[in-house]
């Protein structure tokens, strides 16, 4: 008999309880992001697709055309091409292309990178129709971001 | 015209329209609290804080077809939504707003209402056996055995009220409760000092009942969305869906405002001062509110937990209840 009246109070007191923790959560602030009117910023770890560093001097890009990227790369998703230009040292960039759609963001082309020329970037909004639209020219978008 | 006809349609009409205006902002309110309480905002983007949200979905359900599944029984399967409305708008008939605003005062207001409410019940079994779906079928027949089993000590603690007020008119019980809080049957602190003890466990027992009888979490085993997809309403597509949702609310209200009413002093005031229909419908949205943070704190008891709880505890504590509350009448 007294374990009948001792299971109805510990069973109400741990409702109680439970309803005291629901209650204090109500009152407290809430924690969802409004996702499309507040953009979250993302961490420094975000793993984007890879984006050309900006040079800080010359907006230009720190590329050397030294191809390790492109050798580095276990899926054959960069293409990176050059030439010579009279009177600038070494070579200059002429086309960065990756194929987002095989890129597993592994960070390999990241870690080979000795110039430091290409690192993550922080874009999450992808979305597109076709496949195409999934391989970009990374020159021409540091050039857009330049302007 | 006949002023008797246009006071009976003006009553339905008002009645309608506050059952479904109710049930639209309840469910707003549900989906605020339940959002609030999971530190989530709850819907924001239909109207002021989402407040029209519920309108929305309304037109939404009312566009919709109505979807009679293949071997289902037709004529029971449309006419079970119906059979939830009807006795959650007819219960509304009696219940005092206010002194004044009350569709009937009925002598025996308080009969009606169970008899009357006892009708849902039927009309989830009608609702789950037309569908001709076993989740439906499983539904309707856990919602009638923990409908029966809460039945008892709902209508026990109503008796240990009606003895103690001598009357089942809803009015009167509540006139009896006149001049604050203290003279409330909760806790009756001016008239009979032996049912202090007595009557907050009253109050607690009724107030748990009228959860399981219109099918609310934690006790919602009816609808059990994890095991039986959604209980006794799974076919029902559009407004039968709307009308089975707009009862269930409509019966929550009924069942807090019968709380407030045979409790908690009805449309009084709890100091005394200026009592009309603001402080029913205060008490009545907390009790809702309660019985919302009840919903999003605790999880579906088990059915054999449900049943334990009702003939186990509930139905014999509400027995010695209504015994000492006989007793304490005559001695005090």
């Amino acid at each position: 008999m007294g374990g009948y009246f001792k299971e109805i109070f510990d069973g109400a007191h741990s409702l109680v309880a439970g309803m005291g923790v629901t209650l204090k959560y109500l009152f407290q602030p809430v924690v969802t992001e409004q996702y499309p009117h507040v953009a979250p910023t993302m961490p420094d770890r975000f793993r984007g697709h890879i984006e050309l560093v900006a040079n800080p001097e010359t907006g230009g890009t720190l590329c050397i055309v030294c191809g390790m990227c492109q050798k580095a790369c276990p899926s054959g998703c960069i293409t990176v091409a050059g030439e010579k230009v009279e009177g600038v040292k070494g070579k200059v960039l002429t086309k960065y292309e990756l194929d987002f759609t095989k890129c597993s963001l592994c960070g390999i082309c990241v870690e080979s990178c000795n110039p430091g020329a290409i690192t993550f970037s922080k874009d999450y909004n992808l979305a597109g129709l076709r496949k195409e639209a999934f391989i970009y020219d990374l020159k021409k978008r540091l050039e857009e971001r330049k302007r | 015209m006949n002023p008797e006809i246009v006071r009976v349609l003006g009553y339905i009409v008002a009645i309608i329209a506050f059952v479904a205006l109710n049930a639209a902002m309840l469910v707003w309110m549900e989906r605020k609290v339940a959002g609030h309480i999971q530190r989530r905002i709850g819907p924001k983007e239909v109207g002021p804080f989402g407040l029209l949200q519920s309108f929305a979905d309304g037109i939404k359900l009312m566009t919709k077809q109505l979807i009679v599944p293949e071997g289902a029984d037709v004529p029971l399967f449309k006419v079970a939504p119906m059979l939830v409305m009807i006795p959650a708008v007819m219960c509304f008939v009696t219940i005092p707003f206010s002194e004044q605003l009350a569709a009937r005062n009925i002598n025996v207001g308080l009969l009606l209402i169970f008899a009357i409410a006892s009708i849902n019940v039927f009309a989830l079994l009608l609702g789950g056996w037309a569908s001709h779906n076993k989740y439906a079928v499983i539904s309707a027949a856990r919602a009638v055995s923990q409908n029966v089993a809460y039945e008892i000590p709902m209508l026990i603690t109503a008796i240990t009220v009606v003895m103690f007020t001598g009357t089942m008119n809803l009015n009167e019980i509540v006139m009896g409760q006149a001049g604050g809080f203290w003279h409330w049957n909760i806790l009756p602190i001016a008239k009979n000092i032996g049912m202090v003890v007595l009557m907050p466990v009253s109050f607690l027992i009724f107030f748990i009942c009228s959860m399981a009888e219109t099918n609310r979490a934690p006790f919602d085993l009816g609808e059990a969305e994890s095991e039986l997809v959604a209980g006794f309403h799974t076919e029902y597509s559009g407004m039968g869906f709307g009308l089975f949702f707009l009862g269930e609310y409509a019966n929550v209200f009924i069942g807090c405002s019968l709380a407030v009413i045979l409790f908690l002093g009805g449309w009084q005031c709890p100091f005394g001062l200026f009592p009309g229909v603001h402080w029913f419908l205060l008490k009545v949205y907390f009790l809702i509110f309660v019985v919302m943070w009840a919903r999003w704190t605790f999880p579906r008891t088990t059915f054999y937990g449900l049943l334990n709880l009702s003939w186990k505890i509930l139905i014999p504590v509400s027995l010695f209840n209504l015994v000492l509350t006989g007793a304490f009448i005559k001695v005090f």
